[in-house]
């Protein structure tokens, strides 16, 4: 235990994006994080891991704006973000994937992307109303934007007129991340993205986080239960069980870690 | 029995019941004044008949989970359907033939049962009445057997030739205004359709949905395949054509009818402010008449000369913009304290806020200020248009134009979006980068701003401006014209302005019954259609698990695993 400290403490020299200080979740007596340290380095794919219940998906919300620590301290880019709305966390620059697919279904493909940009526009609604060329000019341009995108995280543009729900699975986890890299986020955090897929969609979506990041200066937190994905990604990963710290290094090292292969990988290395 | 024959015989149970129901209540006897074909049908003996059809159709469709049965029990169930509906009918009418019952039912008049036997006595009236019910079932239960585009066409066919039966003196007038007394002639006779008049509109607009049915999406699809500067053209002259309409359309309709678009304009006004705030942001808000209130009455203290408020008064134009402010600052006031709240929870807060708008302008303690009970008199004219109907249409329909604009630039630009992101999952809006908050103010301002307007041209078209008017009825008309137009869509909007304003409008001597032909006209739609008759794209999306394609849903419903082709047993 001392020893991940200590690698925490260590890591807190690097140049970090994020960092979390000290963490606390409480939920009346139920503590769901409990001084967590948690540092994400500029640039990094980190991994976020734990077993069901771990606490995982709360610090998650912490890091949106979704849920507000009882105590501790959370720093993006330098600034606390504690206290900011979910909106605001977005503006700083901090996108997100959700578990279950959270699509806008009766909108279309391209206008889920449009609603990401949504922040870095700026037309007024009176703008709107009076059609000013200013935001004629700026719509263009977002729809531009939106249509690159989705040919990054690779949806056909055939897909663009058609209902987002209507789109096959795995389509619509890539269109969540086309909306989600429409901010211009600096960090991006996914919840679990290759939950439900086959081993082929889950190498490319690997493949695709992996390229996103290189092309986009990304970095990137995920939370995942596929153990080869996690192992296959990450520079750095993270293990929260019962919503403590329980280890934190590269892969090989908590593959190695004794603590971890008890509470987590244990069973599943049994199997 | 199988399940199929104990639904049939429920529905033929139902439907008798629905026809007494209608019958005592007085719609057939009310109705019988009115002719569908002159001196042939009645309207009023065309209710049970319209049931029986309806109960046939039922009875011939199939629960999803019940495999589809061949087409001669389809029709076997459309006539015992068809025939208990005659069954309960004739019973109806020997009880109300033999035992007087008019000390407790008024309506249960001899005369009720002579509509009933068609004239023609018990003993062959209730022949008639059996017969045609088993005949009229089979005929219901047949269209399943029709291809769906057929049936559909037929079934909307019917209703729209027994509306125009019934719009006969405002249709009539409107051809005698454009000297096509001709044309008048031939449709129309003593109060109803002629017999050519009845097929000729019958067959044409048959025709033309079947058609529109079988050839619309080419149509569509060479229309789409224009080159775009030829499509602009096309859009714009057909704008063109429908404003050019527009404009002389009070000299078209003459004053009586003008009035009656006049009312139409003004809920038009309403429904795309209320649709800003429920079709687009999502807000479900009951007490929208707060805003219309508010408008009428801001009008009111500002320019009427009965009202203490200024001295000297501002002209109604004068008055216009303070309107639209006491308008946003309304909307944020009634925004503010709900921004929480969703739902359920938002819509009886709202409520709350229509009745409390009224109480407060009726109480004691802003009488001196609003006139109490009695209101406020004499709200000047909008000069220089005038109060009269053919006038005051101008500067509604200026109002209307500008605000389908205004709703339709919105709806397509990064405030529409928002809203509609916000509508459909308001924490992955907000974690999306919506400030929620924002949007909500501003749709509620917005959709204020509207509605003080249309208040506004309530109060100076009628010239008086009380209480009583401001009833909660107004903010579910509002609602109810943008469910039933289509939701989020503008074109619904106006459309169902049209039938639920215009309509009662034009049918005052059913008033007696308007909400009950409201409510089954509701049911009715949430069964047939929920996403309104011209729904946008995304609330039909929304409503039905289909592709935007599938515009057949329409019988899909009841027909479950309906092929669309016919299933014929030997």
């Amino acid at each position: 235990m001392t020893e991940t400290m200590d690698r925490a403490g260590s890591a807190q020299v690097v140049d970090a994006l994020l960092q979390a200080d000290k963490v606390t979740m409480k939920f009346g007596g139920l503590v769901a994080n409990r001084d967590v340290d948690f540092v994400i380095p500029r640039g990094s794919i980190v991994s976020l891991i734990g077993p069901n219940g771990a606490g995982k998906t709360t610090f998650f919300n912490q890091l949106t704006g979704m849920l507000e620590p009882t105590s501790g301290e959370i720093t993006f880019n330098g600034k606390s973000i504690i206290g900011r709305t979910p909106y605001e966390i977005v503006e700083m620059g901090i996108g997100r994937t959700f578990q279950n697919i959270r699509l806008f279904g009766a909108m279309t493909v391209l206008a889920n992307v449009m609603v990401g940009r949504h922040v870095r526009m700026h037309s007024s609604w009176w703008g709107s109303l009076l059609r000013l060329p200013a935001v004629r000019a700026e719509e263009e341009d977002t729809k531009r934007r939106a249509q690159e995108l989705l040919e990054r995280v690779g949806l056909p543009r055939r897909y663009e007129e058609d209902w987002a729900k209507n789109l096959p699975y795995g389509d619509q986890r890539r269109l969540e991340l086309a909306r989600a890299l429409a901010s211009e986020p600096k960090l991006l955090l996914l919840d679990e993205p290759t939950a439900g897929m086959n081993p082929g969609e889950t190498a490319q979506m690997t493949d695709l986080i992996k390229q996103l990041r290189d092309e986009l200066d990304l970095t990137v937190l995920l939370i995942e239960h596929d153990m080869k994905v996690v192992m296959g990604i990450s520079e750095r990963i993270t293990v929260l069980d019962h919503g403590e710290l329980l280890a934190e290094g590269k892969p090989e090292e908590i593959r190695a870690n004794p603590a971890v292969i008890e509470a987590y990988l244990g069973k599943q290395a049994t199997e | 029995m199988s399940t199929l024959l104990r639904r049939a015989l429920m529905m033929g149970l139902f439907g008798g019941i629905a026809g007494v129901h209608v019958s005592l209540v007085g719609i057939v006897n009310t109705f019988q004044t009115r002719d569908l074909i002159a001196d042939i049908v009645t309207i009023g003996s065309v209710l049970p008949m319209l049931i029986a059809i309806m109960v046939g159709w039922l009875a011939g469709s199939t629960p999803k989970h019940i495999p589809r049965p061949s087409g001669s029990t389809t029709l076997v169930h459309g006539a015992m359907a068809g025939g208990v509906v005659g069954v309960v009918l004739a019973a109806l009418a020997l009880l109300v033939d033999s035992v007087s019952l008019t000390w407790i039912l008024v309506n249960a008049r001899p005369q009720l049962a002579n509509i009933l036997y068609f004239e023609q006595g018990p003993g062959l009236g209730s022949v008639i009445l059996i017969a045609g019910g088993v005949l009229l079932g089979v005929a219901g239960a047949g269209l399943h057997l029709l291809p769906r585009t057929i049936a559909r066409a037929l079934a909307i066919s019917g209703v729209v030739t027994i509306i125009a039966a019934l719009m006969e003196p405002f249709v009539g007038a409107v051809l005698r205004n454009v000297e096509l007394r001709a044309i008048e002639g031939f449709l129309y006779q003593s109060g109803g359709l002629t017999v050519q008049g009845f097929i000729l509109v019958f067959v044409l607009i048959a025709a033309g949905i079947y058609g529109w049915a079988k050839r619309g999406d080419r149509a569509k699809a060479r229309v789409a395949a224009m080159p775009p500067d030829r499509r602009r053209a096309g859009k714009l002259i057909a704008y063109g054509v429908l404003f050019a309409i527009l404009l002389i359309l009070p000299q078209i309709v003459g004053q009586r009818l003008s009035e009656v678009v006049g009312t139409v304009g003004i809920y038009i006004l309403l429904g795309l402010g209320l649709n800003i705030v429920v079709g687009f942001a999502g807000l479900l808000d009951l007490g929208y008449v707060a805003f219309f209130a508010v408008g009428a009455y801001t009008t009111a203290l500002l320019t009427s000369p009965a009202s203490p408020v200024l001295n000297p008064e501002l002209p109604f134009w004068g008055a216009l913009p303070f309107v639209i402010m006491a308008a946003a600052l309304v909307g944020l006031a009634v925004g503010a304290p709900v921004l929480r709240l969703r739902g359920d929870y938002l819509a009886i807060v709202t409520l709350g806020f229509g009745e409390i708008a009224r109480e407060i302008f009726k109480s004691a303690w802003a009488q001196p200020v609003t006139g109490g009970a009695q209101g406020i008199l004499s709200v000047p004219e909008p000069l220089p248009f005038t109060r009269d109907p053919q006038s005051i249409y101008y500067p509604i329909l200026f109002f209307c134009i500008i605000a389908a604009i205004a709703a339709t630039r919105l709806a397509a630009s990064r405030v529409g979006r928002a809203w509609n992101a916000m509508r459909e999952d308001e924490s992955v809006a907000e974690a999306t980068g919506i400030n929620t908050v924002k949007y909500k103010l501003l749709a509620f301002s917005l959709g204020a701003a509207f509605g003080c307007l249309s208040g506004a041209f309530f109060g100076t078209k009628i010239g008086v401006v009380f209480p009583d008017s401001f009833n909660i009825l107004v903010s579910i008309n509002a609602l109810a014209l943008i469910v039933l137009g289509g939701m989020g869509n503008i074109a619904g909007v106006m459309v169902g302005a049209l039938v639920l304003v215009g309509l009662p409008e034009l049918l005052r001597e059913f008033a007696e019954y308007r909400l009950l032909i409201y409510g089954v006209v509701l049911v009715v739609m949430m069964i047939l259609r929920p996403e309104g008759l011209l729904p946008s794209r995304s609330r039909r999306v929304e409503l039905h698990d289909v592709s935007d394609e599938d515009d057949d849903d329409m019988y899909t419903d009841e027909a479950g695993i309906d092929t669309g082709r016919p299933v014929v047993s030997t």
